[in-house]
């Protein structure tokens, strides 16, 4: 193909009607609170991960609800579990067992 | 006189049965030691078996912790078990004594009155046969009460009790069903005999009934009874029978369970009744309703090997249960060990830079959850700085967690790589000790840290402290109340010292549930399963048993603790801002007033 | 059919209902527990969005209130309340009876105790306050000082401290902190123009009139700056100045900065007062701990308990608007239950 100098961009919408929410689903059944969070970010904001490296437990939550949740294992792999997270969080939801289900989930064998 | 029939054959195939399973997993077991184990068994089993004898009498046979909860639940355990041990070893003492031969096949005492339908004419042979009867009627009361625990628990002291499943549902029917067919089985050949309980049956139903008929197939249901009864033990919760023993034996000959699943771990979980007094001592039964994951739900499941991740990682380790446990299981340190079934794969936490170090003689390490109790902190500053202690807070510009909630959950692997970093920090620092705000932390840098230099929680500190002169202690009239955090307690054993300090400044009050009775706060991180409306009614239960003592303020030694308490609270402090004079500034009146307008009956 | 009605609690809702009442023809008992009337608003000095002083909305109701005759009780504290047949008979603390054919509960609400929020560091460091606190500032027209003594050049206002959050015990939100944190903020600004003012907020919530123009007045005009993202912890830097910790959730990282002053903007909660009242009227308490009036449409002013009624506060967080309303259309409810008897 000759090269006329400029590329075609990958569209940095995020396609909802393209999207999948089966990892949602599966994160959904072993933690329902995982709907509550109104991403306001207290989690992150206490998170002592946070503080050395850009991990947000907020920002992670947010891409698992857009379905957007594939190659997140190493991010989620930064959290040290150490319950600020829950301590803080105003709407009560299970944050440890979410990064717990979120790692789970992604650790499953893709075909089963 | 024949000695045999038919129908004692279900009995002495199960009999047989069951002591050849018995004598194999005793080798088994035994033999499944680690060489640590084995010897150390080899060296103390002799000079261990007066206790291990004594314990097994009062606990396996007359249920002495059982008897402390209740008197009738004692009772009902006790005459199965001591009940039944008495009627085989009187019976085998009776058919020996006046059997014409010197040995007797081993079902003859069982059946003893269908082979001598005919009563001795010795004095001391009625003394006999009161006592068997005796016995007999005193399991038989023991198993109404078993009977009536099924259907009302409460009348027997337990607010709930093990949902069995139906293995041992028919186990059990089988076990309830042995005495009265041995009742009625007896009662029917008593033709010729005058006891008061079988005798009296006889001449009851012969009245209205063909009894001898009828007494031949009672005699064969005795039999089967027993049969499936031996045949079903070995899946069934009955294992306790045979295992407790040696449990009691292997525990103290100075066996422990440790971090790792080895076969001491197999004894404990095959010693477990299911009797269900742990589901009482349970809080998150009590107060929260959740009944479907205590340790007889947890151990059963991990003995017959189908157990869910959920289940194993539903549990505050707080510890209840094990000082309720009749056997003595120690079902915390079996939950982390199972939940490392189901670890995630190891992280390593690279992002991790290295720190810089202040060489202080003294570390403090306030911990993750401290962070959000500053209160705590502050009041640590002020402590270091009257004592005049030269201190690197070696977690202010942000902390490595220590790495105990990952142990929690299983994820051993992950935890260690914290905890050399942690390790790493502590051992540059050139630090003589180490202390600590957090009870968590505290416990994790005692048992797996292998520290050479000691380690302090913040309380033990201020003890010593005060002993060395260091603080001078200012009595206050306020009234406290305390409260174990369950790592500080039950985890690490120390009672004392936080409460020594504390009647130095204030007047302690005395709590209904302390000590390893400590109510657990509900916040602990051991549970990543309950959501937050249950860990509420746990929290909303202990601060409302906690302040209806009267006291001012309810003080603890563990940031999470107070973190969870103030939810429904402002009247909470930790031991430190007692120390540093720094109490939350409220009269106590009005302090009463806001836990009345705060905590709401629902 | 005119009655006698007490009207309990002399804030804004009890002054305006006793006066309504009271020119509906019925004779009417005000009972204060304080020296003043004025309740919650007579703290606070200047009322949004319009910035018309709260003291001029008073004199108002009080003037009205004296115009009508309406007999005042201050210090009056109920001790016990009793019923024979369709009368009530109230004994005070101090002794005194009287009686009367309806009762209005009034008694509003009380600050969220910024303590229990303790990562906040309220009590704990020295510059932290809340907005409570800060009004009290305003109305010294003495000019704004930091609790260390200094003219603070950089102000942050903390929103939903102790509301939407249920580790405080309140998942409800408070209606008027978020208003009231603009409020604020443009007053330090209108006093401290050179000073840098940030609003940290989980949502903002500008549903009434002209409280959307307040917001953007804040904005443009003042140049307040406004981040989403829930504080989560508070640090005291050697020099008092606080640290805040916050995830800016919309430039998605964390962020953090030092202030010389922190408001935090506590929220409502139900009023001591309210639940002694409820407790021996045997009021019904919904779960957020407020009284539940029999319905939520029709019947916002009528309890469970026949001749007891409810106004204001006292049955959930509102503005003062809200709470005049409130406060007519219960006098029309005990109206309607008068002319009944």
């Amino acid at each position: 193909m000759i090269n006329f100098g400029y590329s075609i961009h990958k569209d940095n919408q995020i396609n909802m009607d393209a999207v999948s929410m089966e990892l949602l689903e599966k994160v959904k059944k072993r933690e329902p609170s995982v709907m509550m969070c109104m991403a306001c970010g207290s989690c992150a904001a206490t998170c002592s991960a946070a503080q050395f490296t850009s991990f947000s437990l907020r920002h992670l939550m947010l891409k698992v609800c857009r379905g957007q949740m594939q190659g997140l294992e190493k991010e989620a792999e930064k959290c040290m579990l150490c319950g600020k997270c829950q301590l803080v969080c105003p709407r009560g939801v299970n944050t440890r067992n979410v990064i717990i289900a979120i790692r789970s989930v992604l650790e499953e064998p893709v075909n089963e | 006189m024949k000695k045999f029939d038919i129908f004692v054959l279900p009995f002495t195939i199960g009999l047989a049965f069951i002591l050849a399973y018995t004598v194999i997993m005793y080798v088994r077991w035994i033999a499944g030691l680690s060489p640590i184990d084995k010897l150390k068994l080899r060296a103390n089993f002799i000079k261990t078996l007066p206790r291990s004898l004594k314990e097994i009498v009062m606990e396996s046979l007359f249920h002495r912790k059982i008897y402390k909860k209740n008197f009738l639940l004692g009772y009902m355990h006790m005459s199965f078990a001591f009940g039944w041990l008495m009627l085989i070893v009187i019976g085998n003492i009776q058919s020996h004594l006046y059997s014409r031969d010197i040995i007797n096949p081993p079902y003859y005492p069982i059946f003893y009155k269908f082979f001598e339908p005919y009563p001795m004419p010795f004095a001391t042979y009625k003394v006999f046969e009161f006592i068997m009867d005796f016995l007999l009627l005193y399991i038989l009361s023991g198993v109404f009460l078993a009977y009536i625990k099924r259907i009302r628990s409460r009348l027997l002291g337990m607010q709930s009790t093990t949902r069995h499943i139906f293995a041992d549902r028919m186990t059990l029917t089988s076990l309830w069903l042995i005495f009265p067919l041995r009742l009625l089985a007896e009662s029917f050949t008593s033709h010729h005999r005058g006891e008061f309980l079988t005798g009296t049956l006889y001449r009851f139903f012969s009245g209205f009934l063909p009894v001898h008929h009828m007494a031949y197939p009672f005699w064969w249901a005795y039999s089967i009874a027993l049969g499936v009864f031996f045949l079903s033990l070995p899946l069934s919760r009955y294992m306790h029978i045979i295992t407790e023993p040696l449990l009691i034996i292997l525990r103290n000959a100075g066996i422990k369970t440790y971090k790792e699943f080895k076969t001491y771990t197999d004894v404990e979980l095959n010693a477990c009744s299911r009797c269900g007094i742990c589901i009482d001592a349970c809080q998150m039964s009590t107060a929260a309703r959740i009944r479907t994951v205590q340790p007889v739900y947890f151990l059963r499941d991990a003995r017959y090997r189908r157990l869910t991740p959920s289940l194993a990682n539903h549990c505050l380790l707080c510890g209840r249960c094990n000082e309720a446990c009749p056997v003595g299981i120690d079902q915390v340190a079996l939950r982390i060990i199972k939940r490392k079934d189901f670890t995630l794969s190891p992280a390593y936490y690279e992002y991790i830079p290295s720190r810089q170090i202040t060489r202080a003689p003294v570390l403090y390490f306030a911990g993750c959850m401290t962070h959000l109790t500053p209160s705590i902190i502050i009041a640590m500053k002020e402590i270091f700085a009257r004592a005049g202690e030269k201190v690197w807070w070696m977690d202010e510009n942000g902390s490595i967690c220590c790495g105990r909630p990952l142990i929690f959950s299983g994820n051993i692997e992950s935890a260690r790589v914290l905890m050399k970093k942690n390790k790493d920090l502590i051992e540059q620092s050139g630090a003589s000790l180490l202390v600590t705000s957090c009870p968590i932390c505290y416990r994790t840098f005692r048992e797996d840290y292998h520290l050479r230099i000691p380690v302090m929680h913040h309380t033990q500190y201020i003890y010593q402290l005060i002993k060395e002169g260091k603080l001078k202690a200012e009595k206050t009239s306020i009234s406290t109340v305390y409260h174990d955090p369950c790592e500080l307690g039950r985890g690490c054993g120390i009672y004392d010292e936080p409460r020594e300090v504390l009647k130095q400044y204030a007047t302690l009050v005395s709590s209904p549930s302390e000590r390893n009775n400590a109510l657990c706060c509900g916040g602990s991180l051991g549970n990543s399963e309950i959501p937050h409306e249950r860990r509420e009614m746990i929290t909303r239960d202990a601060t409302l048993q906690l302040l209806s003592t009267g006291a001012d303020y309810l003080v603890t030694s563990c940031p999470l603790c107070k973190k969870t308490f103030s939810r429904f609270s402002p009247a909470v402090i930790d031991i430190a801002q007692v120390v540093a004079g720094q109490w939350n500034s409220l009269p106590p009146a009005q302090r009463k007033n806001e836990l009345a307008g705060t905590m709401v009956e629902q | 059919m005119t009655g006698k009605v007490i009207v309990i609690g002399g804030g804004v809702t009890g002054m305006e209902a006793a006066s309504q009442l009271s020119a509906a023809g019925h004779e009417v008992l005000l009972l204060e527990q304080k020296k003043t009337l004025g309740g919650n608003v007579s703290q606070w000095d200047r009322l949004f969005p319009s910035l018309r002083p709260a003291g001029e909305l008073l004199d108002h109701l009080k003037e009205n209130l004296l115009a009508r005759k309406v007999k005042v009780y201050f210090g009056a504290e109920v001790l016990a309340v009793a019923r024979s047949g369709n009368q009530f008979g109230v004994t005070l603390t101090d002794g005194e009876k009287m009686t009367a054919d309806a009762l209005l509960i009034a008694t509003g609400f009380q600050m969220f105790d910024a303590r229990r929020k303790e990562e906040y560091g309220y009590g704990i460091y020295t510059n932290v306050i809340t907005s409570a606190d800060l009004e009290e500032i305003f109305r010294q027209k003495k000019g704004i000082k930091n609790p260390s003594g200094k003219v603070p050049q950089k102000i942050a206002f903390i929103h939903c401290v102790g509301s939407r959050d249920v580790k405080c015990g309140n998942t409800y939100c408070s209606s008027v902190c978020c208003i009231t944190a603009v409020k604020q903020a443009i007053e330090v600004k209108e006093m401290l123009p050179e000073a840098t003012v940030y609003c940290f907020y989980m949502d903002l919530r500008m549903y009434g009139r002209y409280f959307e123009d307040f917001y953007k007045k804040a904005q443009e005009k003042h140049g307040i700056q406004f981040v989403r993202g829930r504080l989560s912890e508070a640090v005291e830097n050697p020099d008092e100045t606080v640290m805040l910790k916050v995830e800016d959730t919309l430039a998605l990282r964390p962020l953090r900065m030092s202030f010389d002053m922190v408001v935090l903007m506590a929220g409502m909660e139900v009023s001591q007062g309210t639940v002694r009242l409820g407790k021996l009227l045997d009021l019904h308490f919904a779960d957020d701990r407020f009284i539940q009036p029999s319905n939520e449409h029709l019947l916002r002013n009528v309890t469970g308990s026949k001749g007891v009624f409810v106004a204001g506060t006292a049955t959930g967080p509102k503005t003062i608007y809200d709470c005049i309303s409130d406060a007519r259309s219960a006098t029309l409810a005990i109206d309607e239950y008068l002319k009944q008897k």
